[in-house]
């Protein structure tokens, strides 16, 4: 088609080095990402294995597996969302439904949430420190460690729930009411519903961001390696047992990359997932209604 | 209510809505007045509505009569479905909108504290210019607001969904997939359903704007007919475009116009004085046609 068309060679010229540049940037970029993949598959995949997967480690880590850190992970990541999609949730209902969208007060608990997004995770990692572990006496514990967490993810769940619900449109409202419907069966029967493909995504951005997380865990749920026999127990997340083989043992490097592996591997999975929710429900908003 | 039967209960005059005519099952008819016989159902007095800085409605007084089919006419922008949104106080929804004047429903201020709100609305159906289905299945779309008004024996919501779809001429074209979405509907089916749902909760006022103006000829003489149907068991207060319609199904008129920068009544009346005698000079211009 080109051909057809008179243009300056110059223009040519600059296009084909648009072009260049523009697949240049992609290239390196896709390339960092296979060469990171690429560097963890081959320094850890000769070290997974079943027994790798539920044995408890030894030797620092060094030998063993990862049982019991896979055990704590899930349990942190349980005490984080119990704690703050409940939480999360019901402020993007109130904030969505409950308040208009320009009163101060509503203002006022957006503006905190975007600053709480903004805050350095290591700086919830001392808050939690202060606030969980001493002041509230939970010591280093997965309680702790959770909460810790919960506090980061608040801010995801609260702009994700209420920008679903606010997408949920105006007409369903009117509608309920003027059906005598309370609002409160009608966020709970038709808007939380219509509005849960982005509450799943929500959820599952929230969750990946707390399977990646080290610098809150590391004053709140503490890096102990045993199985944790409660919520009181201090238990060592995969993200921390990753920081601390390749920190601070040497000769921990196979275990350090096959539980690479494991962490990618299941953020990987937790992406796919909400990526494909994310289009569900973009072609349900597009479909006519 | 007293007795009257559907011929007496629509003047000779009107021209008997086309074919279908009886061919739903309306259940015991519990006739209304006959409309020589006004009682007025919904007394507006002095309704004023603003969107902030904006009037929408000056000065509007009106009284609704039972059993009667009103229709309200007039050009686009002058105000009709802001009047009817006022009835049912929906306008409590909209950002920045205040009413003042009064309005009573059966003798008793919807705007006094002692009305509860949901219990009016419950008693006033209401069935949008757009079809509103919810996004859940056919059957659901009923038993939401039937469970809120606390009917939930499955018996009765199963009898109740099935008596308003035939009374809305879709039962049988959904009676075998009452689970699917009721998003999988076509337009004037989603329609029809909201006419039932707003049905199920046996109103005592049927609000409608514009409930043809998205269907085709066919669809919208099913819900015409059933319109005139609804009549002497229901008021209703119907938003219409189509003065033909208007001319068919009502017993009244109210006709709006947009004067100055505002919507006012200008004139209220028996339909057929409306259509053939109106007082004002801007009806006759409107019900002929001529630009005002
Ligand atoms: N939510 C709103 N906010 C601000 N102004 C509004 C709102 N709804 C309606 N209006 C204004 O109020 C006036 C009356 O609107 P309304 O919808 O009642 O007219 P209508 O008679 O129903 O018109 P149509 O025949 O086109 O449906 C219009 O000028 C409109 O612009
Ligand atoms: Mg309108």
């Amino acid at each position: 088609m080109a051909e057809t068309v008179p243009v300056k060679s110059a223009g040519i010229h600059r296009d084909r080095f648009a072009q260049l540049t523009i697949y240049i940037a992609a290239f390196m970029v896709c390339a960092a990402f296979v060469w990171i993949l690429s560097d963890i598959v081959r320094g850890g995949v000769a070290h997974l294995s079943w027994s790798f997967l539920v044995d408890a480690p030894r030797d620092a880590g060094r030998a063993g597996g990862i049982g019991p850190i896979l055990v704590s992970t899930v349990l942190v990541l349980l005490v984080a969302l119990t704690a703050a999609l409940p939480l999360g949730w019901m402020t993007a209902a109130l904030l969505a439904e409950y308040v208009s969208a320009d009163s101060t007060f509503g203002s006022a608990v957006r503006y905190s949430l975007q600053v709480l997004a903004g805050v350095p995770s290591i700086v919830f990692g001392l808050f939690g420190n202060a606030f969980f572990s001493i002041y509230l006496g939970m010591g280093f514990s997965i309680l702790s460690g959770g909460l810790t967490l919960a506090c980061m993810l608040l801010p995801i769940l609260v702009s994700t729930g209420e920008a679903g619900l606010r997408a949920v449109p105006d007409a369903y409202r009117l509608s309920a009411a003027a059906l005598g419907m309370s609002r409160k069966t009608t966020l709970f029967h038709l808007l939380l519903p219509a509005a849960a493909p982005s509450l799943a995504a929500g959820l599952l951005l929230g969750i990946g961001r707390a399977v990646a997380e080290t610098a809150a865990l590391l004053f709140t749920s503490g890096y102990v390696d045993r199985m944790p026999g409660s919520l009181l127990d201090s238990g060592r997340t995969l993200a921390i047992h990753i920081f601390d083989l390749s920190m601070n043992v040497s000769g921990g490097d196979a275990s350090a990359h096959a539980s690479a592996l494991v962490l990618i591997t299941a953020l990987l999975l937790i992406n796919i997932a909400a990526m494909r929710l994310t289009a569900g429900w973009q072609r349900r908003k597009i479909v006519p209604e | 209510m007293h007795g009257g039967s559907e011929q007496l209960r629509r003047p000779a005059s009107e021209k008997t809505p086309g074919k279908g005519d009886g061919a739903y099952t309306l259940g015991p008819m519990q006739a209304g007045p006959v409309c020589c016989d006004p009682q007025p159902l919904i007394q507006v007095d002095n309704l004023s509505l603003r969107y902030g800085a904006k009037t929408a409605l000056d000065n509007v007084t009106l009284d609704i009569y039972r059993g009667c089919i009103t229709a309200l006419i007039g050009p686009s922008g002058c105000g009709k479905t802001s009047f009817l949104s006022s009835i049912n106080r929906l306008t409590d929804l909209i950002p920045g909108c205040r009413t003042t004047g009064r309005i009573r429903v059966d003798g008793c201020d919807i705007h006094e504290s002692a009305c509860d709100v949901q219990a009016l609305r419950q008693r006033i159906g209401m069935v949008f210019q757009k079809p509103t289905p919810f996004p859940v299945s056919i059957s659901r779309n009923i038993e939401l607001p039937l469970h809120e008004r606390g009917i939930k024996r499955r018996a009765d919501t199963a009898a109740i969904i099935e008596q308003v779809l035939r009374d809305v001429g879709l039962w049988d074209e959904v009676r075998d997939r009452l689970h699917a979405s009721a998003l999988s509907l076509s337009g004037g089916q989603q329609q029809r359903l909201c006419i039932a749902r707003a049905l199920a909760l046996n109103p005592q006022i049927l609000l409608m704007d514009e409930p043809c103006s998205a269907l085709d000829p066919i669809a919208s003489g099913i819900v015409e007919d059933l319109i005139g149907q609804l009549r002497g068991r229901y008021t209703i207060v119907i938003v219409t475009h189509n003065l033909a319609q208007a001319r068919r199904i009502a017993n009244y008129a109210a006709f709006f116009w947009v004067g100055g920068h505002a919507g006012r009544l200008v004139e209220f009346g028996h339909c057929r004085q409306i259509f053939e005698s109106p007082a004002h000079e801007l009806t006759a211009a409107y019900v002929n046609g001529v630009r005002g």
